[in-house]
């Protein structure tokens, strides 16, 4: 792994680390995976961390010229403590409300430079659906040329498993010690309203899917958004090892879609081909996390009723009837 | 050029002369003429800057901190419940040590709804770590806001400015003032910890107490720095297009037994009370204060002290009057007036002099 | 220094008029500033402005309490505003009137600025354009040059027909 050391300049303003670091060869077949790593291995993140994971294949498909514009959340903390950084990028973060906004200004000012570096929020699901909307929305609609990531962990996990507007129903959190009450918001469909030019969902248990699609949506001009799940042990209340394996539960279970839209067109991809047609049980993935101890019979119940009608508005909009 | 227009033309105009490479832009009343000329001049080309039509000031802060941080030039401007709105931002545009420029138009925060003049939304932002001038003509206006980029951009300052000007009684008269040929009086900006994607670096990351406590200290050596920076600037600026600016403006002080001290528009309008007050036998002078951040202290010693304040801490009194006590020692008139726009005349500021008594606060108009 | 205060209502470009006047001021040589008195920005509601001449640079930013002259764009605003409070005792009103109201105890000149522009087709949005045969009355007055309220006008506007009314207003107005 690259060796990393920090040297902290002289002067009156001492805001920025430097990193020596050994630039990765240039790739010679896209469809793999590149070995290069922009995420090190010194990172802080728990063990069997979903965003840590993610972050990995999202930086491996964006490569070195791109920014991270990373609002307050899990990954603030797992890039590491000053004077060091477990980031081989340029990492800007900023304050929570402000990531798609932080990344409007920065993606102008490049543009105006004539550089097309890759401007790409990285934002967890409170600093995206609830604190960040206001600015998420402002961004697309203002057509900003950037990729929007939000990796979904359905809480605020950086605080300790507080609920969000992305907490399940039924989940408990330590801001709904008796379950949640309500349904998880509609994000995507938030995002489609404003039309970007590419949208697309992923999981941190099919990383091939999401180095597609990020590298897809990079190569494309304008607001870019991606919702990835990202199943977070401690949070959920699952042993550490079981993060991929809960992802591919999920999207089984048809809980969890796999597709892009590009133009207008909707794909479903991957995992998510089968599990449109034949899903396992939704028991089969709420029962082995922990936030579901206390679910009721009706919850479970709305909780189906929600993925049908969900994949059957899906399989109606790649059918082209709606 | 000689030109005439108003207060909040000059800024956008000075901003244009300045060539910002990113301009982000809200509405909000009295400022909004600002961001509308602005949007005229990145139109017909007299300003080729990106133009970002942000939803809200705080994102308006954030988009010219996401483009300062790649070492490019940006203004913003707001006023009243914007700036408060984009409070956060301000601390972390600071913070990140970026030289943003941003006009306010002092205006009173609600509720009721109120659009006049005050500038308890400015000073209530003076812990931020943003240099804070301000203005009293259309004229300084102009000067301040190209002068306001060279100091933000001083690699000893590296601070983000904010130009003050009164709501509507600056932002919105018309006045003559002149526009010039900046050429190199604004040299290219240079931000030393401009992203650098050949140098990769974590910016804002996690950060222990012990190093934080070094970083506010590094804000605080920056706005020490920013005084000889300020007094260079002027007086480049003075030596190329021939108009004077010192850290504060002084008025017939030479003789002075008592001296009437303001911010702003009221900084103007008490010299033609110190006319009158001359004229009567009193031996009046006056002090115009311009920068409130850095706070610079004026000699005091001996004199009796009025300050006017159009502005107010509550459990604490008028901000500008308590903070030169603290620093001078004097015993100061603190006059409380022009809240929300109230209307205070030179014949007004005339007999705050006159009823003044030293050590106790008079909110004009209330204090019957 | 002299002082002018304007009344009109939003939407009849009273503040223009105002900056108009005071830029004719500038024209001549002199210190002018024009300060609009803002409420909410609605159509219709009673608008103050306040124009300032003067031969040295103006201190003074509030408004203007003694003016030397009143102008008022729309007299029905007379049965809602005082507009001779304060008007010092050898002052002087001009109101665009059509029914030539005259104020009692003030030299008054009514000119019918409403006709000269309607004759003239000088309608903006659905209301007469008063500015420009406004500053015509007022160099007759001998506020501002007729030279600069010609370099106004030519300067702010393009259509021929402005310069015409102010002229017209210009002959109107009997000293």
């Amino acid at each position: 792994m690259h060796g990393m050391r920090s040297i902290l300049p002289a002067g009156p303003n001492q805001y920025f680390i430097i990193i020596h670091v050994k630039y990765p060869k240039e790739r010679l077949d896209t469809m793999a995976i590149p070995d290069e790593e922009f995420l090190l291995k010194t990172t802080s993140a728990c063990a069997g961390c979903p965003s840590s994971l993610i972050l990995r294949y999202v930086t491996k498909a964006a490569g070195t010229d791109t920014v991270l514009v990373i609002p307050a959340c899990c990954t603030s903390v797992i890039q590491g403590v000053y004077p060091t950084t477990a980031m081989n990028l340029p990492v800007y973060n900023v304050a929570f409300a402000s990531a798609a906004a932080v990344a409007s200004g920065m993606s102008e000012a490049f543009r105006a430079e004539g550089k097309k570096t890759n401007v790409i929020c990285y934002a967890g699901d409170g600093g995206t659906i609830d604190i960040g909307i206001q600015a998420l929305s402002g961004a697309l609609e203002r057509g900003t040329d950037f990729l929007y990531i939000c990796y979904d962990n359905e809480a605020y996990s950086n605080t300790g498993m507080q609920r969000s507007g992305a907490t399940p129903l039924g989940a408990m959190t330590t801001t709904t010690p008796g379950g949640k009450k309500d349904h998880k918001k509609d994000l995507d469909a938030i995002v489609a309203a404003h039309n970007p030019v590419y949208q697309a969902t992923a999981c941190a248990a099919y990383p091939q899917d999401l180095y597609n699609k990020v590298e897809k949506a990079l190569t494309i001009p304008g607001p870019k958004f991606m919702h990835v799940l990202a199943p977070c042990p401690p949070g959920w209340r699952f042993p550490s090892e079981k993060t991929v394996e809960m992802g591919k539960l999920a999207v089984k279970a048809g809980l969890w879609v796999l597709y892009e839209r590009e133009n207008g067109k909707l794909t479903i991809t991957g995992a998510s081909k089968a599990a449109m047609k034949k899903r396992i049980p939704v028991e089969d993935y709420l029962s082995v996390q922990g936030r579901f101890r206390k679910i009721t019979a009706e919850q479970t119940a709305e909780i189906k009723k929600t993925v049908e009608e969900n994949i059957a508005r899906l399989q109606r909009e790649v059918d082209g009837i709606c | 050029m000689l030109t005439f227009g108003t207060g909040n033309k000059a800024v956008a105009m000075a901003v244009r002369d300045a060539k910002p490479v990113v301009v982000a832009a809200y509405p909000i009343t009295p400022q909004t003429e600002i961001v509308e000329e602005l949007a005229n001049y990145v139109t017909d080309g007299s300003l080729d800057a990106r133009y970002i039509p942000v939803e809200s000031e705080h994102s308006s802060m954030a988009a010219c901190i996401g483009a300062a941080a790649t070492g490019v030039r940006t203004f913003t401007a707001t006023s009243s419940h914007g700036l408060v709105y984009m409070c956060e931002m301000l601390h972390m545009s600071a913070g990140a040590r970026l030289p943003i420029v941003m006009a306010n138009a002092n205006r009173s925060i609600g509720p009721g709804w109120n659009i006049g003049a005050e500038h308890t939304d400015s000073i209530s932002m003076r812990d931020t770590g943003w240099l804070q001038v301000y203005v009293s003509s259309v004229q300084e206006a102009y000067d301040v806001t190209l002068m306001a980029f060279r100091i933000a951009e001083h690699t000893d300052v590296l601070l983000p400015v904010m130009i003050n000007l009164d709501g509507f009684l600056l932002t919105h008269i018309t006045q003559t003032f002149e526009t010039v040929e900046p050429d190199d009086f604004i040299p290219p900006i240079a931000t030393p910890h401009a992203i650098d994607i050949n140098n990769p670096g974590g910016y804002g990351t996690l950060t222990p107490g012990d190093t934080h406590f070094k970083f506010r200290r590094d804000i605080e050596r920056g706005m020490q720095a920013s005084i000889p920076v300020i007094e260079e600037t002027e007086a480049d600026f003075a030596r190329r297009f021939g108009r004077e600016y010192h850290l504060y403006d002084e008025y017939r002080m030479e003789d002075a037994d008592v001296v009437i001290i303001a911010m702003g528009t009221f900084g103007k309008e008490m010299e033609v009370a110190v006319d009158i007050l001359r004229e009567e036998g009193i031996r009046a002078g006056a002090i115009r204060m311009r920068w409130f951040r850095p706070f610079i202290t004026p000699d005091l010693d001996g004199k009796d002290v009025v300050v006017i304040d159009r502005d107010y801490s509550f459990g604490f009194g008028g901000v500008v009057a308590n903070e030169l006590q603290a620093k001078c020692g004097c015993k100061p008139f603190s006059v409380i007036a022009g809240l929300g726009g109230q209307e205070v005349t030179y014949d007004d500021i005339a007999e705050f002099v006159r009823i003044q008594r030293p050590g106790t606060e008079h909110w004009f108009g209330v204090d019957d | 220094m002299f002082e002018i205060r304007l009344h009109s209502r939003g939407g009849q470009g009273g503040v223009t008029a105002a900056k108009l006047i005071a830029y004719a001021a500038f024209l001549d040589g002199k210190y002018a500033t024009a300060t609009p008195l803002y409420g909410a920005e609605r159509r219709g509601a009673p608008v103050v402005s306040f124009i300032r001449i003067d031969d040295r640079p103006i201190r003074v930013y509030s408004q203007i309490r003694n003016p030397d002259l009143v102008i008022v764009l729309d007299e029905s605003i007379m049965e809602l505003v005082d507009v001779l409070k304060g008007l010092k005792p050898d002052g002087e009103v001009f109101v665009n009137s059509q029914k030539g109201t005259c104020v009692e105890g003030h030299r008054t000149y009514p000119v019918d600025l409403t006709s000269i522009s309607l004759s003239l087709d000088l309608v903006l949005a659905g209301n007469p354009i008063l500015n420009t045969p406004l500053i015509g009355a007022i160099a007759k007055l001998g506020v501002i040059s007729q030279e600069s309220a010609k370099q106004v006008i030519a300067e702010t506007f393009r259509d021929e027909r402005n310069v015409e009314a102010a002229l017209r207003a210009y002959e109107e107005l009997k000293i």
